[in-house]
């Protein structure tokens, strides 16, 4: 079975934002980029399925494709999939803002090309939150999707997925091909080995663009305010229980 | 083989992610411990950290000296008691078979160097011959088609867990100095072979130094690196590298210092403001600055003329003074920044005041750097 699995470069997680001044954004001149961590989870799944590991049978995969829509920098990200065990990459270059529904497209335009089995993205990119992907290209493709996977099981041609949801546990069982998105317990992503970040260079990644793929990418949404959060006011002490349901209802918050 | 730069930069990435989100947050429970913990070890293996030098086709990385250097910085801003577990294969403990070892040497150990699967030492101290290396007692005598060792060797480290000893050992007692020492591949498993216990040390716990007894140790010729008499060329060229790679974390641990106090410097308040508002810690954070980046320079010049194939003995002492002294400073400026929370254990400040000093001491002292560099100012007649 081919995974594929779509890789997002974003500012990276130990860092901080700033919002621009005139609040059309946030500033990512000169910050460092990563994967999204969802993604990692999503390629070291993949790649377990590959080599064997995390209660996959060596083999479960094929081949593993990391995809990266994005500026020709994507392309470390893609590198980094590879380091961490992915055979080949593909790179969409795009520059700017390209939002879900545009990825969803041009995923499925690589989808149709390739035919995987099974494509396993993060459940959200951690830059924008819009968890949106996943789902979008499981619409267009009309496939089955399991969303925030903590287990994955392959099985008798078909994919059971165990979710974590509001008081337990629910476990899908997915017909092939299908979507799968990941949850931040469904691994603990492996840190690339300095011999396999060397190797990574050797593996090929191909080129396309949105035009190649035949999708339109320009933005359908428009962005009105990106602003701080409201700084936090100073908290008080109370001595009571009543002081404390006095004070709430002080504030009008019950 | 120099790697391209977008390789290099997700080596250099890989390298401080895993220092940062691996090693440091364990830093003072392998101090409490004095043990770094066996899954770390075994991740710093699977990183590929024991084979940074050995060449790729013995299954390392075969990073060129500024290369190795660029992970030396990262590799500094934790404990040097990590690097200390893999730093011996590195430098000391595998660069004199790299260079001086045969084919037959070299396959036969350097996988297994690579990997972490075998443990190096170099064991060149005595009790005796500290500085004065090329006063080596312990003898190696020709028997046959073995050599028969016997002495003692001091604060080696990874003693207690190497597998693959480099020992220097005199061949021939009727020569005095360097001129009658030779070189020797030593495993441990070799009868008469005896490992002391770990020394009690200032700082750097977690990294072990022992004494090394060979009695009677009949080692097979074959396992001699170089030609007879040429030890002392071994070593000093092995030690040409270390001393770069010394420099380089001396680097990393004054660039993490300085961060840290810059952080603290940034939150702490006193007299209504933050510290860093005031000018003599401002000054003291500018020194520190100025100084490591110059020891960062100096060690990137050296390690890029090495790589050009220059001779560097002189460029790689002058890095390892300037940027081991250097370190002592910065956290001594640490320690008076963090004022009392500097000289108590809570933020590590105090822990790597300790750790730096060593870094003065071994592979060559401060004094023993000054006079290799004006040796070889006047040996040169030139810069």
């Amino acid at each position: 079975m081919k995974v594929l699995v779509p890789v997002k470069r974003v500012l990276d997680y130990n860092l901080k934002v700033r919002v621009k001044a005139d609040g059309t954004g946030v500033d990512l001149s000169n910050l460092k980029m990563s994967m999204n961590p969802f993604d990692e989870i999503a390629v070291e799944e993949a790649v377990r399925m590959k080599e064997g590991g995390g209660g996959h049978p060596a083999g479960t995969a094929t081949e593993v494709v990391a995809i990266s829509i994005g500026p020709e920098q994507a392309q470390e990200t893609i590198r980094t999939a590879l380091a961490m065990g992915a055979d080949r990459g593909i790179l969409v270059k795009a520059e700017g803002e390209v939002e879900p529904l545009a990825v969803a497209k041009l995923l499925k335009a690589i989808v149709d090309a390739e035919q995987p089995g099974l494509v396993i993205l993060g459940k959200q990119a951690i830059d924008d939150d819009s968890n949106q992907v996943g789902q979008m290209l499981a619409a267009l493709l009309d496939w089955p999707q399991a969303t925030f996977a903590s287990k994955i099981v392959v099985a008798g041609g078909k994919i059971n997925v165990t979710r974590e949801i509001d008081g337990g546990l629910q476990t899908l069982s997915l017909e092939t091909p299908a979507i799968v998105t990941t949850d931040l317990r469904l691994n603990e992503p492996r840190y690339a080995s300095l011999p396999n970040i060397m190797k990574a260079k050797k593996k090929p990644i191909d080129a396309k663009t949105p035009a190649d793929l035949g999708v339109d990418v320009a933005p359908r949404l428009t962005v009105v305010k990106v602003a701080d959060p409201p700084k936090r006011q100073g908290g008080a002490k109370v001595k009571t229980v009543q002081d404390l349901v006095a004070g709430l209802k002080a504030a009008g918050v019950i | 083989m120099a790697y391209d730069a977008e390789t290099r930069a997700q080596l250099i990435a890989g390298v401080r992610r895993f220092v940062e989100e691996r090693l440091r947050p364990i830093e003072a429970e392998v101090a409490e411990a004095d043990a770094v913990p066996e899954w770390a070890l075994k991740e710093m293996a699977a990183l590929g950290l024991y084979g940074l030098s050995i060449p790729q086709e013995f299954g390392g990385l075969g990073l060129t000296m500024e290369e190795e250097c660029l992970v030396g910085f990262e590799l500094g801003r934790c404990s040097p008691a990590f690097r200390s577990a893999f730093g011996t294969n590195v430098g000391i403990g595998s660069q004199g078979l790299v260079m001086f070892g045969t084919d037959e040497q070299k396959a036969k150990y350097l996988p297994g160097i690579a990997s972490g699967a075998i443990v190096t030492s170099f064991a060149l101290t005595e009790p005796e011959a500290g500085s004065d290396s090329a006063a080596v007692r312990t003898q190696a005598l020709r028997d046959g088609d073995v050599y028969v060792l016997n002495g003692a060797k001091r604060y080696i480290t990874n003693a207690n867990r190497a597998g693959l000893f480099t020992v220097m050992a005199r061949t021939d007692p009727d020569v005095k100095g360097g001129a009658g020492v030779s070189a020797f591949l030593v495993p441990r498993e070799l009868k008469g072979v005896s490992v002391g216990k770990p020394e009690k040390k200032m700082g750097q716990q977690g990294a072990h130094i022992c004494d090394v007894h060979f009695d009677d140790v009949r080692v097979p010729a074959e396992n001699r690196l170089g030609e007879e008499g040429e030890g002392f060329k071994v070593a000093m060229r092995v030690l040409d590298r270390g001393r770069l790679h010394i420099a380089s974390v001396c680097c990393g641990v004054a660039e993490r210092l300085i961060e840290d106090c810059v952080k603290y410097a940034g939150e702490r308040k006193q007299f209504g403001q933050a510290l860093a508002s005031f000018q003599m810690i401002q000054a003291m954070l500018a020194d520190s600055r100025t100084e490591a980046y110059a020891a960062r320079s100096m060690v990137l010049d050296a390690a890029k003329r090495r790589d050009a194939g220059e001779n560097v003995t002189m460029h790689a002492s002058c890095a390892k003074l300037y940027a081991s002294e250097m370190v002592g400073r910065v956290a001594d400026r640490a320690v008076q920044i963090f004022g009392g929370a500097g000289y108590t254990a809570d933020h590590g400040v105090e822990r790597l005041y300790r750790d730096v000093r060593i870094f003065r001491i071994y592979e060559g002292t401060s004094e023993i750097q000054r006079l290799v560099i004006a040796r070889e100012m006047m040996r040169g007649g030139s810069i």
